[in-house]
């Protein structure tokens, strides 16, 4: 109760979920990086995940409970902060916060948007078809081939160049904002960590888009 | 020098409220902000106009009445200094000044620049205090404290509760102020006793009173005017969690 109606203790499901949603896209950048190598890395790395058989779907089913109360809480506590200032003064100057901390909800939203929109690229299937091209007699799939077919027209290179901006935007005020939440910060370690906040939103960004468009640029071809 | 000002107007909470603009001449720089707003108040009443209602006290920077959005930032933007300690000198000739009162749900107009902060209080009183007999007055040294926790304690104690960390605050939380309540006795022995309860009562009445939830803008920090560091946020938060699973 004191947990999921509290202020600090919604802000510390916040933390919690956001630091496993952010876990999981650094563990799953690593993963893809495996492309680098070439189509046998990546093939070899897909394989190996769905060789875990049921532990996939319950790693599914906690990511998509975390990010699903990552969301809930997140427009919740957002539309309290909004009632709590119902008219704002006529000029307002704001002296230490930035973009992406101003607009948590709006780049939260796309990268739900977004998220939508991989799973039905990549996973479940439904917006390219075309892409995909068995590998072996198992029911398996070239992901080598689906990466470099998936990013063959624009609109999924646009999808994912700018669902990556705002997935920087968001992991640059958010990853300080959890070691904050949880109490992990004092006055020494906060300017640090809010270097590193934008270090790892820049490592994101770099490491993610760089799929996209080195297939773009031939760099990654079939 | 000669200023502009925009000062808001609004008669009661219920009121819309509007900026309105005044000219003043012969403004000196050694003026603070508020004796330079009593000239313009009595050259209102000397016309009959109805003055400029504003938050004032000691004038000297600790009691923590004034309270003015002064050109978007709550006490000017001037590091650690209230309004009361704003001097002219730091405008020029010409300049156009914006003055608002603190704009939270929690803080109610009463009149123009004036707000009612009681919900701060409510605050205080769900838990800023210690309710351990504590007898006489103690000898000195009788109850060591270490220079470090000391320290802590008094920069937590610094916090005048002018609310500027409310009127900062995009999601108008109060969750400075009352860090720097349940830290400044969180470390003492003597706010061990009501620790757990203290922490929960006191960030639950900021809830209720209607203040908004804190998402680390750190806006409050540079508002502040005693310079009240949000690592004590970040300890109202440990003992958040502590009484959470004591």
């Amino acid at each position: 109760m004191q947990l999921t109606q509290s202020s600090v203790g919604r802000k510390i499901i916040m933390a919690v979920t956001g630091f496993v949603l952010v876990a999981f896209v650094c563990v799953h950048l690593l993963g893809n990086s495996s492309v680098f190598i070439g189509a046998n890395a990546i093939n070899a790395y897909a394989q190996k995940l769905h060789s875990l058989g049921p532990f996939v779907w319950v790693f599914r089913l906690v990511m998509l409970a975390a990010f699903a109360i990552h969301i809930i809480f997140g427009i919740q506590l957002t539309l309290e902060n909004r009632a709590a200032t119902p008219d704002r003064n006529v000029q307002i100057k704001r002296l230490k916060t930035g973009f992406g901390a101003e607009t948590m909800i709006v780049s939260g939203l796309v990268m739900l948007a977004f998220v939508i929109y991989h799973l039905l690229h990549f996973t479940v299937r439904v917006t390219n078809p075309e892409i995909y091209v068995p590998l072996g007699d198992h029911g398996m799939v070239d992901v080598y081939v689906m990466i470099v077919n998936g990013f063959h027209s624009a609109l999924p290179v646009i999808v994912y160049l700018v669902g990556m901006s705002f997935l920087f935007l968001h992991v640059s005020h958010g990853f300080q904002s959890l070691f904050q939440t949880i109490g992990l910060s004092n006055d020494k370690s906060l300017p640090v960590m809010e270097t590193i906040s934008k270090l790892v939103g820049v490592v994101l960004l770099v490491g993610y888009i760089s799929i996209p468009l080195l297939v773009v640029f031939g760099l990654i071809k079939i | 020098m000669k200023l502009k000002l925009h000062v808001w107007r609004q008669n009661g909470p219920k009121d819309q409220g509007i900026m309105e603009t005044y000219e003043v001449p012969n403004v000196s720089p050694d003026q603070s902000f508020l004796e330079m707003l009593d000239d313009v108040n009595l050259a209102l009443a000397k016309d009959g106009r109805d003055v400029i209602a504003f938050d004032h006290d000691c004038r000297e920077g600790i009691c923590g009445m004034c309270s003015q959005v002064i050109n978007g930032v709550p006490h000017g933007g001037q590091e650690r200094t209230t309004v009361c300690q704003l001097h002219m000198r730091e405008f020029k000739d010409g300049d156009e000044i914006f003055v608002e009162p603190w704009k939270a749900r929690a803080f109610p107009v009463i009149k123009d620049l004036v707000v009612d902060r009681g919900a701060l209080e409510k605050i205080m009183q769900a838990g800023g205090y210690t309710s351990c007999h504590t007898g006489g007055v103690a000898d000195g040294n009788a109850l060591p404290i270490g220079k470090e926790i000391a320290d802590y304690s008094m920069d937590a104690a610094e916090c005048i509760g002018c609310g500027a960390c409310v009127a900062s605050c995009p999601n108008s939380s109060a969750m400075l102020y009352t860090s720097a309540k349940v830290a400044q006795l969180a470390v003492l022995p003597q706010g061990q006793v009501e620790a757990h309860r203290r922490v929960m009562a006191m960030t639950e009445t900021a809830k209720e009173q209607g203040f908004g939830n804190c998402t680390n803008h750190y806006e409050c920090q540079a508002a502040c005017p005693k310079g009240i560091n949000v690592k004590f946020i970040a300890k109202l938060n440990r003992e958040y969690m502590k009484a959470l699973f004591k």
